[in-house]
């Protein structure tokens, strides 16, 4: 009797645990997520069509005519051929750096762990240090890149005042920091090539760049694919970097001439120290756009790439 | 989940957040215990008065959060705008007083609590600068920087320029006698030692003392059309093509070695800059010394204390700004920290009057910075007087970088302005 009556009941209960609990286990990331990430969002995507200024009472909707004032705003193209131009300096020595120093981290080398946590170290290490550090490094007058240049007789360059010089010294803050991290991804994956692949091409003379073009690189597509996708992400929202070369000015131009203002430093420019938080709003959501498209791109390309 | 369940979640979460929010601000009335927050940038030296305006009144607790100066600026400019997070009192630098004096809704009007009577104890320009539109006062004034030229007596006697600091005055008794002892420095300069520190950190000294500056009195810019913005301009420029220059850009790391390396004799300096120097250019100890700033008044700097309309303690956050900037106090700040006031009646006090510094030959800072404060012509400040400065000085640097030409660089400083305006 007592079986028959809590039956159902205990039915519905098991029923409840095996079906509502993943959802109940997974519900404190989605409610976080909804309320610091999704919510935030959807939000700017409705400031974004007004044109709020922290300064003024009063905000009033304005449509797209944010985002047509962002298509023939110079300063927007400006800071996207310069956020372009520092992740294509950034990211492709990195790439090719970081699979040269994983395929020689997977050979067998005294200390191996050793080399291998060595590499990840300038990744823990605080941008804003690091971005300093290197701003002196680069300085005009007394930076020790240009005393080297002095050395072998080069001219000093101003390389906070150039565009290209700019752009060079701020990638290579970039790739000192990841090439470390991409590398030791490189190498996760490579230690999962099987060793007979090697054997066999080795018993078929096929030499050690031979064996790494044709054996490592192709098994590696899906994490070279990984990286260059998380790469572009990151190299398109870089800030911290141009922000802090020039230190201590407190202004977020990027240079004299807007030489080195990345696409996410323009919108800090213009959300927090002109505090137009609708035009702002604007920038962000393009450069979401821009980022998943060219995240797209990468991807296919990637892909083409390694088929062919 | 039923759609009612969710709905019920998400109201008890919504709750769970608003009172989150508003923890920490529960309002009081009557005698309880009250905490004021304040919230500064960079040390103010008020720390050691706390304690003693709390043994004072017992029912206040002080609670100081200090960050970095654009940071304190952008988080208060947020907090006033969404109406929420604001200290019950704000420090703002004179750097953003005139964008704060324009939303005077969002302060508590001084005048209302008495400071028409406090009036006469600040410099008249200081007092002014935090008046609104409106007539309402939003903040007391703390300190002032004054202006002097701090120079080099070493390179000035290699050079063969005078080293006494009256007769280094009386080379420059305006800006264009200053660029020509430029000159003559330059001619005999020691090695790798220019005359100033940067074309844009001069242009600010002389566009200081101008009557009017990037804007006229009904908040129009006036850059394009100010012949003074522009002569200054073209003056400083001609310093730079003549070599004066050492082309460093203001608080930047490069600018800080300068000071080490001597990569510059002479220095506009207010009050508050003498403690960077010291640091900044240890070896130099005697070296330094302090002369008059050209045209004779100035000001960088300085700051003032308000209080944000949603405090929910407006009677007790005004009763202690008006007692931290009373003479009394600002006396202890001066000693302890070197920091100027901006209240006049200090001035007249033997510890400020003949306070002499050895670090820069015994130079008499007291007299020297409270002149130059005494005799600033008050200027107008429009709302962005900060940002138009920085496209200045944007165009400064692009001209002694080389890359653009000073006609090329005022053109686009121009269309900077006009869209800092918008």
């Amino acid at each position: 009797m007592t079986l028959a009556r809590s039956g159902p009941r205990r039915r519905w209960a098991y029923q409840l645990d095996v079906k509502g609990s993943p959802y109940f286990y997974i519900a404190p990331f989605f409610l976080l997520f909804g309320a610091v990430g999704m919510f935030p969002l959807l939000y700017t995507a409705y400031v974004s069509l007004t044109n709020w200024n922290l300064l003024e009472p009063t905000r009033h909707w304005v449509g797209l005519a944010n985002y047509a004032e962002l298509l023939t705003d110079d300063y927007f193209w400006n800071a996207l051929f310069n956020t372009v131009s520092i992740w294509l300096l950034s990211t492709v020595p990195q790439l090719l750096a970081a699979l040269f120093i994983a395929h020689m981290l997977n050979r067998s080398l005294r200390a191996r762990t050793f080399f291998r946590m060595g590499v990840l170290l300038p990744n823990v290490t605080s941008i804003v240090a690091v971005t300093i550090i290197f701003a002196q490094l680069f300085g005009r007058d007394f930076g020790m890149v240009n005393w080297a240049l002095n050395l072998v007789g080069l001219d000093p360059v101003d390389w906070q005042a150039g565009t290209l010089s700019s752009h060079i010294a701020i990638s290579l803050i970039v790739i000192w920091r990841w090439t470390g991290y991409n590398a030791l991804i490189y190498l996760a994956a490579m230690q999962t090539i099987p060793e007979h692949l090697y054997e066999a091409a080795t018993l078929d003379g096929a030499g050690q760049f031979t064996q790494f073009r044709k054996i490592t690189i192709p098994m590696l597509r899906p994490t070279i694919i990984f990286t260059a996708v998380v790469s572009t992400i990151g190299g398109f929202q870089i800030i911290a970097e141009p922000l802090l070369f020039q230190a201590g000015t407190g202004n977020p131009t990027g240079g004299s001439d807007r030489q080195f203002q990345t696409v996410g430093l323009y919108l800090y420019e213009q959300g927090f120290s002109l505090y137009k938080f609708g035009y702002a709003s604007a920038i962000a959501w393009t450069l979401c756009l821009i980022i998943v498209v060219m995240a797209l791109v990468n991807y296919s390309v990637t892909r083409r790439i390694r088929r062919s | 989940m039923s759609a009612a369940k969710l709905r019920l979640l998400v109201g008890v979460l919504a709750v769970g957040v608003f009172t989150a929010g508003c923890g920490g601000s529960t309002g009081s009335s009557g005698d309880g215990p009250v905490t004021l927050t304040l919230n500064l940038f960079g040390n103010m030296g008020f720390k050691d008065l706390y304690a003693k305006y709390e043994a004072a009144h017992p029912n206040i607790k002080i609670v100081e959060r200090t960050s970095a100066y654009n940071d304190h600026h952008r988080n208060l400019a947020a907090h006033l705008a969404t109406g929420s997070g604001a200290a019950d009192v704000e420090g703002i630098d004179t750097g953003f007083i005139a964008q704060f004096r324009a939303q005077p809704e969002r302060f508590v009007d001084l005048r209302k609590h008495g400071a028409d009577g406090l009036k006469d104890r600040w410099l008249p320009w200081k007092w002014q600068a935090s008046v609104a539109k409106n007539g309402a006062q939003i903040g007391y004034g703390t300190d002032v920087g004054g202006l002097a030229m701090c120079y080099r007596r070493d390179l000035f006697e290699k050079a063969g320029l005078p080293t006494e600091r009256d007769e280094v005055s009386k080379l420059w008794p305006d800006w264009a006698s200053y660029f020509e002892a430029g000159r003559k420095y330059t001619a005999n300069k020691p090695e790798g030692a220019s005359f100033f520190d940067g074309g844009a950190q001069i242009f600010n000294a002389m566009i200081g003392q101008a009557e009017t500056g990037y804007y006229d009195a009904s908040d129009h810019v006036v850059v394009a059309t100010n012949p003074v913005v522009r002569s200054a301009y073209d003056e400083v420029l001609k310093a730079v093509a003549d070599g004066e220059s050492a082309k460093l850009v203001g608080s930047s790391p490069a600018w800080n070695t300068g000071f080490a390396k001597s990569q510059f004799a002479t220095i506009a300096c207010p009050a508050w800059m003498l403690a960077k120097i010291q640091d900044q250019a240890k070896a130099f100890a005697g070296k330094w010394d302090i002369a008059a700033i050209p045209g004779g008044g100035g000001n960088w700097g300085g700051s003032y204390l308000t209080v944000p309309a949603q405090s929910k303690h407006v009677k007790e956050a005004v009763d202690l700004i008006t007692w931290l900037t009373a003479p009394e106090q600002q006396i202890e700040v001066f000693k302890a920290h070197g920091i100027l006031p901006s209240t006049v009646a200090t001035y007249e006090k033997p510890e400020v009057k003949n306070l002499k510094n050895a670090f820069f030959n015994d130079a008499p800072v007291g007299q020297v910075f409270t002149a130059a404060a005494l005799n600033l012509k008050p200027q107008y400040q429009g709302p962005r007087a900060g940002d138009i400065q920085t496209a200045i000085r944007d165009a400064i640097n692009r001209v002694e970088e080389g890359k653009q030409d000073g006609p090329q660089a005022w053109e686009q400083m121009l269309k900077d302005v006009e869209r800092i305006e918008q």
